[in-house]
């Protein structure tokens, strides 16, 4: 159980939101031609990782707008929140 | 020799102060190579290598764990088993797990206290009512036993369940598996340990694989924190971690790893004897031999390998329970801890050949793999030795991403996940 900053409404407990899993997972531009690997890796292959993973979350006891975050996975950390279409932190 | 466990040796050992029972495997340092090697020490890791060996003549592996055996998620669950699953291919590779266990104590010659006690599992709106009268039909249609009851039959089973008409999900009527229950989950690990050490396995404990050496689209060995294990078969088993193992390789898996979270009470005097799941409310009970309430509550909806898990989840169960088992309200609970479960998008697991030659997952689990635990292990052990999968685990292959061909037991499986 954390905190989340929505980028919105401000800091909120994690029970308002929902999480939508990882982030920048562009939907196929050409849907038609696409095989069925690269359905599956789309749909289906996520990186899961343990450490610094880039996800969507939803403020859907709220605002109900989605944003970006950057969270340590290991610890639940949060490196930071941004808002759709703005460019991930890097480093 | 391997001392055989018996009443006989408990009297011998009893005269000498308990002072000089045999170790039950031993604390090998790893060899150079091996002929496969079983990542993750686990229920399901050391099954497979106690039929690798058992099954397949494979006595030159090893098991390499990052822990202790028998740390992770088979320390952590609620040791529930049973096999009333709604589809053909899962009712088949739970049933034979379940075949394994009416006899595994035997077998392994360790007591891993499996108690058929009963597993009930509750509806309490008219489309679970439906959901689970077509899923006893679809289990007995498969051989599985199963019976549906009415709101009477559930309160005779369970005279403790509040089956009063006026509460906020009243009982409709439930479903009973009578040769589901549930086993001593520490005793699954060691009993398997032991079995597979006597046959010449290697267990090696506190040694992390930090990565998968590849010869083009081969296995060559793992590097581990104890030194290079070279070997051309690598059998993955690390539940939450299976995601961390395969992007070592390169690989892609369509698993998120989640906490999901238990809790014990005070022990008491014996007040329920079976196993009650409730998929609606998402409240499930047993009772422990040592008089514990054993409780299981839900997953949450975020990524995290952290071991914990939030709170509101666990008050959600505990609601769910105090309303259809008012007796408990003055319960204390004594534990609670999380588990990191591997979820597929179609909540059915992964045992399967990968892209990678020698390279093989038993993974995704999700929150339910104690059950399987034998018949995992046996079958990961076919699909090892054969290079190709039982014809249990065969829909169970990691292709089915790819083809469509999922086995959806999502909300089927009697608990929501």
């Amino acid at each position: 159980m954390f905190l989340i900053n929505c980028p919105y409404c401000g800091e909120r407990d994690q029970q308002e939101f929902k999480a939508g899993g990882e982030a920048h997972i562009e939907r196929p531009k050409q849907p038609t031609e696409l095989s069925d690997d690269e359905w599956a890796e789309f749909l289906f292959m996520r990186k899961n990782i343990k450490g610094v993973q880039f996800e969507r979350w939803n403020h859907a006891h709220g605002c109900r707008k989605w944003f970006n975050m950057v969270r340590d996975t290991s610890n639940d950390e949060i490196k930071a929140i941004y808002k759709m279409g703005e460019k991930p932190p890097t480093q | 020799m391997r001392n055989k466990y018996s009443v006989f040796s408990l009297i011998k050992n009893a005269l000498s102060y308990h002072e000089n029972w045999q170790r039950a495997w031993k604390d090998p340092t790893p060899k150079k190579e091996y002929d496969a090697v079983i990542v993750g020490g686990g229920g399901h890791g050391l099954a497979t290598a106690y039929y690798l060996a058992k099954k397949h003549n494979m006595n030159n592996i090893a098991v390499v764990e990052k822990g202790w055996i028998g740390g992770g998620n088979t320390g952590r669950n609620t040791t529930i088993i049973r096999s009333n699953y709604l589809w053909d291919a899962s009712a088949g590779l739970y049933d034979h797990a379940l075949k394994i266990w009416e006899s595994l104590s035997q077998e392994l010659n360790y007591n891993v206290m499996f108690s058929q006690r009963g597993v009930m599992n509750l509806a309490h709106n008219l489309q679970d009512v439906r959901d689970l009268k077509r899923r006893t039909h679809a289990n007995r249609l498969n051989g599985i036993d199963a019976v549906y009851l009415s709101t009477e039959e559930v309160k005779k089973f369970c005279p403790i369940i509040n089956t009063s008409p006026d509460i906020r999900y009243p009982v409709l009527g439930g479903t009973l598996q009578r040769r589901a229950g549930t086993a001593r989950h520490d005793a699954v690990a060691w009993g398997y340990a032991r079995g597979a050490d006597a046959m010449g396995v290697d267990i090696i404990q506190n040694c992390e694989v930090k990565g998968i050496k590849r010869n083009g689209d081969s296995v060559e060995g793992i590097e581990t924190t104890k030194g290079f294990i070279k070997t051309k078969k690598v059998g993955v088993v690390a539940a939450g971690h299976s995601s961390v193992i395969a992007n070592m390789a390169g690989l892609r898996l369509p698993l998120e790893s989640k906490p999901l979270q238990a809790l014990v009470s005070e022990p008491v005097k014996p007040i329920i004897d079976t196993v009650v799941m409730s998929n609606a409310v998402h409240a499930y009970v047993s009772q422990s031999d040592k008089g514990e309430l054993v409780i299981g509550a839900g997953t949450d909806d975020y990524v995290s390998y952290t071991q914990k898990g939030s709170h509101q989840i666990v008050e959600g169960t505990l609601n769910a329970i105090l309303e259809l088992y008012p007796i408990f309200s003055r319960m204390r609970m004594l534990r609670q801890w999380g588990g990191i479960v591997d979820i597929c998008p179609d909540a059915s697991p992964i045992l399967s050949k990968t892209p990678i030659k020698g390279l093989y997952f038993n993974c995704g689990w999700g929150t339910g793999g104690f059950k399987a635990t034998p018949g995992s292990g046996d079958l990961f052990a076919h699909t090892i030795a054969n290079d190709e999968p039982h014809k249990l685990n065969a829909a169970f292959n990691l292709n089915r991403f790819v083809s469509g061909d999922l086995v959806d037991e999502h909300g089927a499986a009697a608990v929501a996940h």
